[in-house]
């Protein structure tokens, strides 16, 4: 491969004296591959900030920090600096956290519950730049109570409240003393997570190694770094010489590891949708009738094929087929004649060109997806063809986010989401219909007052079982009048060395963070050399 | 000669101004979102009343008239304000990145100026002949070519396909400390990519004004003299041709400074470029006005440079004229 290439350039002389010249004064590809005590992964997303005031790991698992509580690789909660799981009281706006005991921050300065206090009220203090801030909308309260414990007092009884407070605690000794949106600790930060920061260079790495006092086991994996490249084909490229241990990639290049004797891929299994707004306010896309025809008319088995080649599935709604959540029977299978018809009693018409009228209305809309977004496009242009089919012309068009916003009210919009912990962190944002515009929240305008009520019933309730009834309710509903058309779950593929032995991965969300993909837990790998 | 320094020092302060004033201007009429920029991802999920507070918080909700008169007021005290999109202050963010940027920038333009130099004495030795015409056509080409597209070139043949230097970073993925030999394996590749680009004008302008200077009376007179050809070329033909070769050291430097830009997203070099470009795409008034009156400062040092340069190499040009 290599000499073939240089022979095509067809100036082999230059070019291997060129070489020989360079090789001289450099040693490319990293000096520790082979070594399982280090592990070098490649990520495609920079966070801007390290500081969990500004919305670092606000969804656990930060590495450098601990939450009151953490998720093990079912998403269950298990207590991290918390004791044990919270006590929940007074009908659900009470939370009480007992904390662990002799934690110290990676400075040596003991964690105690001031610290708690201090990261939670300097997230909601107007000043601070979170933009994240309002996933503690419930939140009216938080007191230590002596040095060992914490209350939560809250504006409604919100059920999963306890999800939220995975979010990391910062030490108020390091970050109270400076500006919260600028200071050095956005940079630089101190918590009591199994790695400490050793280095940031930003667009290029974060170095981290292990924490000797942390809490819990000591990592066999000491010195562990992300390399942040951007690009799917340069990653890919750094993967196969060695550079990277590991790396998150697109389905198409993961599949050339497939063969690789010495990297195994995993499949982590997502929340991640893509999902089609059909915003109430356009007079094709609002129609009921036009909603439920494209819900049956649209092949997400070929997308799931053709586009993800195979590494996904079917979405019939925000929650994926096998999430306990799911309710079952709302699965709608592709049947393009069904769609015809509900079109035809609805009374779209096919017009000369074959798409359909009512009234003067033609059966047309735009779709927007995020320019330079492959997998949107892809979807978005799948959609448009199975659309076409039943007679519904979509126009798919490209934007930025400035330019697609002010078009939300009437455009449609391929947009993607996902949030695994909870039901209620997707779809109360997607559904309820007093968020309609607001940001980007409900994007569709969606305005269903069924839905609304079981949102509210489900995220009061602290039963579970009353909870899923509320959901079911609200899956049931979107088969009757989907204001989303819901296309795929997308899984992450991941590429890994073999010698780190068995990984998992957990479920994972939209948001691509930096604890995503099987380093989840690289605190606990058991190097298998 | 200072004099000359002093009115330009003098001019240089109307130029800054209205620099910076445009920069504010343009960002404020691009059709960016600084708040979008700020919040990401998490902006997709906020409430209206969260990024109105952000928009509040970060002062986007003020004319840039307003900002800019902030901002001015406040750099001249010193305090160049922060940086949202880099969440510190803008002197941390210059601090940590101009130092890797002025290396790459000063070993590529001595790289330029020697081998362009080397070309073009070589080239103007005989002019005409085959060393001149592969000079020449090689610098047109290369001036052609855009520094983005020599440097994906570059990382194409001798990272990807023959696997010998690095493809970016300041240093190998899997080392924590930063030495020496390091960043200088590191800094081949892009050093080499942003000199290659401007090699072609000092080529051209030594070819020229070698190739003329050989041609004037003088030295045709010490080669009647019997003088070595070496001691003609480089005593004589060389002091006077070289001295358009200053002033375009001067003017080489915005693109020096643009090419830099490019180069430096090319090969994730963590200096100035990639902060400019974030600053511009999210609208950080502060850390893209500081940024701005820098780079405006370079090119109106360089001209002085230049203009110093030529008045000490050549006598008869007088510092004030």
């Amino acid at each position: 491969m290599r000499a073939r290439s240089i022979r095509g350039t067809g100036t082999v002389a230059v070019v291997a004296a060129i070489a020989v010249a360079a090789t001289a004064c450099s040693a490319p590809g990293g000096g520790d591959s082979g070594n399982a005590d280090s592990a070098v992964v490649g990520i495609g997303y920079e966070p801007e900030s390290l500081s969990p005031l500004l919305g670092f790991g606000k969804d656990g698992n930060s590495k450098i920090f601990d939450g009151l509580l953490t998720h093990d690789a079912q998403m269950n909660l298990r207590p991290a600096l918390a004791a044990e799981l919270p006590k929940v009281g007074d009908d659900g706006l009470t939370y009480t956290y007992p904390l662990r005991e002799g934690v110290k921050f990676s400075d040596g300065k003991p964690f105690t519950a001031k610290d708690v206090v201090f990261t939670y009220r300097t997230i909601l203090d107007a000043k601070t730049n979170n933009a994240s801030k309002g996933e503690l909308d419930a939140l009216k309260t938080v007191t230590a109570e002596g040095d060992h414990s914490v209350v939560f007092r809250l504006k409604y009884p919100y059920a999963p409240f306890a999800e939220r407070t995975v979010l990391p605690i910062a030490p108020e000794h390091v970050a109270g003393g400076q500006d919260v949106n600028t200071g050095a600790f956005t940079t630089k930060p101190i918590g009591t997570g199994p790695y400490k920061l050793v280095s940031w260079s930003k667009g290029e790495k974060l170095v981290f190694e292990a924490n000797p006092g942390h809490w819990g086991d000591a990592p066999k994996v000491k010195n562990f770094t992300m390399a942040v490249i951007k690009d799917d084909d340069v990653r890919a490229t750094r993967l196969r010489s060695g550079d990277l241990d590991s790396a998150i990639l697109p389905p198409n290049l993961a599949e050339t590891f497939a063969k690789d004797k010495d990297r195994k891929t995993h499949a982590a299994k997502t929340f991640d949708y893509r999902v089609v707004t059909l915003p109430t306010g356009n007079k094709v896309a609002g129609d009921t009738a036009v909603r439920r025809a494209l819900d049956i008319a649209v092949d997400r088995g070929a997308m799931v094929d053709s586009i993800l080649n195979g590494a996904g599935k079917e979405a019939y709604g925000p929650v994926p087929t096998d999430s306990e959540w799911f309710t079952e029977g709302t699965e709608r299978a592709h049947d393009l004649d069904r769609a015809k018809k509900i079109l035809d009693d609805a009374g779209w018409k096919p017009g000369s060109d074959g798409v359909r009228e009512k009234d003067g209305v033609r059966a047309s809309f735009p779709l927007w997806y995020v320019s330079g977004d492959k997998l949107r496009q892809d979807h978005a242009l799948a959609y448009a063809s199975d659309a076409k089919k039943a007679g519904v012309e979509i126009k798919v068009q490209a934007g930025t986010w400035e330019v697609i916003e002010p078009r939300m009210p009437k455009d449609a919009v391929l947009a993607g989401g996902g949030s695994p912990a909870d039901p209620d962190f997707d779809q109360y944002t997607l559904l309820k219909s007093d968020l309609a515009g607001d940001g980007f929240n409900n994007m569709a305008w969606y305005d269903n007052p069924a839905v609304d009520k079981a949102l509210d019933n489900a995220r009061r309730s602290g039963d579970k079982a009353e909870r899923a009834a509320a959901y079911d309710t609200v899956q049931r509903e979107l088969v009757k009048n989907p204001g989303y058309t819901f296309l795929t779950h997308i899984d992450h593929l991941y590429v890994v060395d073999d010698r780190y032995g068995t990984l998992t991965t957990q479920v994972e969300p939209h948001d691509h963070g930096l604890a995503s993909g099987p380093w989840w837990n690289v605190e606990d790998w058991q190097p298998a050399k | 000669m200072a004099r000359l320094a002093g009115r330009r020092a003098l001019f240089a302060v109307p130029i800054l101004l209205a620099v910076t004033f445009g920069v504010f201007a343009i960002a404020a009429a691009s059709p960016f979102d600084p708040v979008k920029a700020y919040a990401g991802t998490a902006g997709l999920t906020a409430s209206q009343e969260n990024l109105d507070q952000l928009r509040a918080n970060l002062g986007a909700d003020r004319p840039f008239t307003a900002r800019w008169w902030d901002w001015l007021t406040a750099a001249v005290g010193g305090d160049l304000g922060d940086s949202s999109v880099m969440r510190q202050p803008v002197a941390d963010v210059i601090t940590e990145r101009i130092g890797w940027s002025v290396l790459l920038a000063t070993t590529a333009f001595a790289l330029a100026i020697l081998l362009g130099t080397l070309l073009g004495v070589l080239a103007a030795r005989r002019r005409g002949g085959i060393v001149d015409r592969a000079v020449t056509s090689l610098a047109y080409t290369l001036e052609a070519a855009p520094p983005f597209w020599l440097g994906l070139l570059a990382v194409w043949l001798f990272a990807l396909k023959l696997g010998v230097l690095p493809a970016g970073g300041l240093t190998d993925t899997g080392s924590s400390v930063i030495t020496a030999g390091q960043v200088a394996s590191h800094l081949i590749l892009p050093a080499a990519v942003l000199g290659i680009s401007q090699l072609p004008w000092f080529a051209l302008y030594v070819r020229q004004g070698v190739g003329d200077a050989l041609d004037e009376d003088p030295v045709r007179g010490a080669r009647a003299r019997g003088l070595a050809p070496r001691t003609v070329l480089v005593g004589h033909a060389l002091r006077s041709g070289m001295l358009p070769v200053l002033t375009l050291v001067g003017s080489r430097v915005p693109e020096l400074i643009t090419g830099a830009l490019l180069v430096e997203t090319v090969f994730s070099w963590p200096g100035i470029a990639a902060a400019t470009v974030e600053a511009a795409t999210s609208v950080d008034f502060p850390l893209l006005a500081a940024l701005t009156v820098l780079a405006t400062a370079a090119v109106l040092l360089g001209n002085l440079l230049a203009d110093l340069l030529y008045g000490l190499a050549d006598p008869r040009v007088g510092f004030d004229g």
